[in-house]
């Protein structure tokens, strides 16, 4: 009796038809896509992205050269040499650079700087058109906290609390 | 001289062109509405960047491919290699000549326009086993032996599900079968009523003859990569994909008017009104039916690729040779009992 059930609903392709009806219905479902460069999905305020290097409100770069986050940065992808600034002593980097190729943006030298000098901002649309520009040092990295400083301490302050 | 130059060629040649060129056209245009309708049935948008609503879409992807070159495979049959392509699509071309498009629009109103179009039809077999052959990969010659294994069984039931509405309509001219058709009870006066089953069958089996998912084992991405055209490229390529197009079309035309009553009206015998001709075309019929019946059944080869997954090979030629065919057959006797009986009124007669 089983069978013979079995057999009519293959023949009378209720099954196919069932299925149509699913497809039938999504085509009528509003889509899930995203008209990318028009529209944007929201974006975390952890959003790990591109670097940058913050500064004090008076102007004064945060980062003292501690090394932490060369040391801690598993992709060994952060350069940093350090002397002592020549006006007035301090110690500070003289060189300070990124490889974006080598970066896995996974956040480890923000977690380990002492001076949240070292950041990720959310910002995750930028490209290279040579060879080289991968690597970006400390003037470049300096130029997009500058740029980007009210969103970086924005984010920071939402997640202060959780921190 | 001339006016004989003119009659018997320039005419029937602006006729040709008539018909081929809204074709291609319409492939084009099949195209972006198949990309269009699977994306939406996958919850997605579909191309809608080029042109508005990505009209053009089609045309960007025919320009490209033109553009591209042909390559020819190591020690693949120069000959036959180029020859395949045009096997292909000559015949899914030439089919269109007895398409009547209404009770006076036919380019070639022949007697035995029936037989023609099966001949037509089979002849793409042999576009494929050459792509196939004298491609000279493993993939492609797969490919074709697959996909000629299932045309062939597939055109068997095919070939019953005509006899049937020969049976029934008393002639192989595709414009009688449609007169046939006409009568007073609106659409059911058409053949799918008592052909039902003959008409899922011929609807399935066009689906496998023009080797569409979810038959499109001759494709099979993820085993054969593209089947027999995997060597193609360029505008061979583009050869393969517009016979493969012109044939999804022919079949839902053929559908239609089989079936559906070709440019008859759904409500033929139910309304009439005296109107202008404009308006007199939706209970008269008219050749706007026929596309409309046409459209419908085409958007059903999108809808079957969006639903459903690939059959396995076995499985296709099961469902050929013991399902089909046999319904197919049994139906062949009851549309003569119907006939013989009187059981359904042909034409206007009744």
């Amino acid at each position: 009796m089983k069978s013979i059930t079995r057999y009519l609903k293959s023949l009378l392709l209720l099954e196919l038809l069932q299925g149509m009806g699913l497809t039938m219905r999504y085509m009528f479902k509003p889509k899930y896509t995203v008209r990318y460069p028009m529209e944007h999905i929201p974006k975390s305020n952890r959003f790990r992205g591109l670097h940058a290097l913050r500064r004090y409100a008076n102007g004064e770069e945060r980062c003292i050269a501690c090394k932490l986050c060369e040391a801690v940065c598993p992709a060994l992808a952060i350069t940093i040499d350090s002397a002592p600034r020549e006006s007035d002593g301090q110690r500070r980097t003289t060189r300070y650079d990124i490889d974006l190729f080598k970066c896995i943006f996974c956040g480890f030298c923000e977690e380990s700087c002492p001076v949240d000098s070292i950041v990720e901002t959310s910002i995750h649309e930028y490209h290279f058109e040579q060879r080289g520009e991968n690597v970006v040092s400390k003037a470049q990295l300096l130029a997009i906290g500058d740029r980007f400083e009210q969103q970086i301490a924005a984010d920071r302050a939402q997640d202060a609390a959780y921190r | 001289m001339v006016d004989q130059l003119i009659h018997q060629l320039l005419i029937p040649l602006a006729y040709i062109l008539a018909i081929v060129l809204p074709l291609i056209i319409a492939v084009a245009m099949f195209v972006f509405w198949e990309r269009k309708v699977i994306g939406w049935m996958h919850v997605r948008l579909g191309p809608n960047k080029i042109g508005p609503f990505g009209l053009l879409q089609a045309f960007a992807d025919t320009v490209k491919l033109l553009i591209k070159e042909v390559i020819l495979p190591t020690n693949a049959n120069r000959f036959l290699y180029y020859l395949a392509p045009l096997l292909m699509m000559i015949p899914a071309l030439a089919a269109w000549a007895v398409v009547p498009f209404s009770s006076k629009m036919v380019l070639s109103n022949a007697n035995a326009g029936v037989l023609y179009l099966l001949a037509m039809t089979s002849l793409g077999v042999y576009g494929i086993i050459l792509a196939g052959w004298a491609s000279n990969s493993r993939y492609a010659l797969l490919g074709a032996m697959r996909s000629a294994a299932q045309v062939i069984s597939y055109e068997l039931a095919m070939g019953l599900c005509l006899v049937c509405v020969l049976v029934l309509a008393g002639s192989l001219n595709l414009t009688d079968i449609v007169n046939a058709q006409a009568g007073h009870k609106g659409f059911f006066d058409w053949f799918w009523l008592p052909l039902l089953p003959v008409f899922v069958i011929y609807f399935i089996s066009g689906v496998a003859e023009t080797n569409r998912a979810p038959f499109d084992v001759a494709e099979g991405e993820s085993e054969i990569v593209a089947g027999f055209h995997v060597e193609y490229s360029g505008s061979a390529f583009a050869i393969f994909f517009l016979a493969e197009y012109a044939n999804m079309i022919l079949v839902s035309f053929l559908a239609s008017i089989l079936f559906m009553g070709g440019w008859l009206s759904p409500l033929q015998g139910w309304v009439h009104f005296d109107a202008p001709d404009w308006i007199n075309w939706i209970w008269t019929g008219g050749f706007i039916w026929l596309f409309i019946k046409a459209f419908l059944f085409s958007f059903f080869f999108l809808w079957f690729r969006a639903s459903f997954p690939r059959y396995r090979y076995d499985q296709i030629m099961r469902l050929g040779w013991k399902v089909l065919i046999p319904i197919g057959i049994v139906w062949v006797m009851v549309a003569g009992c119907m006939k013989y009986f009187g059981l359904v009124t042909i034409g206007m007669g009744a």
